[in-house]
């Protein structure tokens, strides 16, 4: 237990790491998976490829390798960007996919009469989109949604592999000075433990709010 | 005139055969729209376009498309590198399936069993193994194992963590998978006097098995990718046999992107069959 008290600032530390990678990782992954999702459902097959492309990509080569790629490829083609930096853009590039394949499954879920009625009012594609498809679509993939926040949490554990030092990287730092492998470890898990259930908690409530009750 | 009558018939044509599908978010364009989206269409190529050449333009100026750099990855030798350390992949993937399915059916039936504590044992696990990095998992094997006596051989250094972090997640698709059969099925299986375990054994289970096939299988995809971790292990699957290669013959990029498009072809074969398993069962 000393181990874990006597090192709490370095794991203090490690924490706010991985919890700024998840929430801007977050943010960038919820952005860019909805400009990916509207490419995969708009009328343009151009970018219906472009989106299908993207999703297939990402989805099949492991982040670690993205990530690698990002951190030791990108300054040999003259691309500087910090650690941090880096590790946030892959982190979110590669969840995009995963959130533009739930908001996919989403819009695919609306009953078609819905597009109709939005566009029998006048609705461009976007404004049917932005007002009447997605905020139902939204509705019905909080649960999907949710796993990718917890998927996206435990994933930004691989940037400790190129370098960063978050939550894991930082209790493995710990233990090689103290080698008292369980509390450190142990103290580490309840802490990822602790974010996925709070990102499982604020998913229950906005299940509960956002349910359409027909 | 016969123009647009021909025109008109060819669509109702297409429209009884069934060729414009119902969409949810636009319908056949009319002369505007077809406009729009052929501006669209010119002004996304050209996004596209723009982008792969800034690419290439970057890649070129830094003198990575130098043939010579690409060259060996023509070459046999490299090939029969990477393709042992693709071996070495699918081994320890198929290793820690095959572990981590057998815990999952274990854990599934634990979640389901009449026992209290045997339910919340099983839910405990999935639990708390869903919401743990499997790297933290690793590193757990690889430096606190050993000061308790256990040192493991590095092949299980790979396959113990990762069998241990997807048996949870192979537990919820079995235990999904359960749950989806009739309920008559276990009913009717009582009924005629079976034990609940043989009801469970050759009852329900064998029509799980066929439902959560597809949800497996994808599921072998996330497990794959997690295989990359032999990367933090030093055990020789494609990623640390890329890292090896790479610091040999210091072609970092490129041996990075040619690894990446193998893992991109073996995955994206393993989702196709995924996404074939499960529109044939949608059509049953």
């Amino acid at each position: 237990m000393d181990a874990l008290s006597g090192n709490l600032p370095a794991l203090w530390d490690g924490l706010v790491v991985t919890l700024r990678l998840t929430l801007l990782a977050l943010a960038g992954a919820f952005a860019i998976g909805a400009v990916v999702a509207t490419a995969r459902v708009s009328p343009v097959p151009v970018l219906r490829a472009a989106g299908t492309v993207y999703v297939e990509t990402l989805q099949n080569i492991p982040l670690l390798v993205l990530l690698i790629l990002a951190v030791f490829g990108l300054p040999e083609i003259g691309v500087q960007a910090g650690l941090f930096t880096t590790a946030v853009v892959v982190i979110a590039l590669y969840q995009a996919a995963y959130v533009a394949e739930a908001l996919r499954s989403g819009i695919n879920s609306v009953a078609a009469g819905q597009g109709e009625a939005a566009r029998a009012l006048g609705l461009t594609f976007t404004a049917s989109l932005r007002h009447v498809v997605l905020p139902q679509a939204l509705a019905t993939v909080v649960q999907p949604l949710g796993n990718i926040v917890i998927m996206l949490t435990m994933n930004t554990s691989l940037a400790a592999a190129v370098g960063v030092v978050e939550l894991t990287a930082a209790a493995n730092r710990v233990n090689l000075i103290e080698a008292q492998p369980i509390p450190i470890f142990v103290g580490a898990g309840v802490a990822y433990m602790l974010l996925a259930s709070v990102a499982g908690y604020v998913t229950g409530v906005l299940e509960r709010r956002l349910a359409i009750v027909r | 005139m016969t123009n647009l009558m021909a025109f008109a018939r060819g669509k109702g044509l297409a429209a009884a055969k069934g060729g414009a599908p119902a969409r949810l978010l636009f319908d056949e364009p009319g002369p505007r729209a077809r406009r729009r989206i052929r501006v669209a269409t010119v002004v996304a190529s050209l996004a596209v376009l723009a982008l792969l050449l800034l690419a290439v333009r970057q890649f070129a100026a830094a003198g990575q498309l130098d043939a010579a750099r690409w060259q060996p990855y023509a070459t046999w030798p490299m090939w029969r590198y990477l393709l042992n350390g693709l071996w070495s992949t699918l081994l320890a993937a198929v290793v820690s399936a095959a572990l981590a399915m057998a815990g999952g059916l274990v854990l599934a039936l634990g979640r389901l069993s009449s026992r209290r504590p045997v339910r919340w044992a099983s839910a405990a696990y999935i639990e708390v193994v869903r919401t743990v990095p499997a790297l933290l998992l690793v590193y757990v094997v690889l430096f606190a194992l050993p000061r308790y006596g256990l040192d493991l051989p590095l092949f299980w250094k790979l396959v113990v963590p990762l069998a241990v972090s997807n048996a949870a997640a192979f537990a919820g698709i079995f235990r999904a998978g359960v749950l989806s059969v009739d309920r008559g099925q276990t009913e009717a299986g009582l009924a005629i006097g079976l034990t609940r375990g043989r009801t469970m054994r050759m009852i329900v289970l064998p029509q799980a098995a066929r439902r959560v096939l597809p949800s497996i299988v994808s599921q072998s995809v996330g497990l794959l990718k997690d295989t990359s971790l032999g990367f933090v292990v030093s055990y020789a699957e494609l990623l640390y046999s890329g890292k090896v290669l790479a610091n040999y013959n210091h072609l970092l990029i490129q041996t990075y992107i040619v690894v990446a498009l193998v893992y991109l072809v073996v995955n994206a074969s393993l989702s196709k069959l995924a996404r074939t398993l499960e529109s044939r069962q949608a059509r049953a």
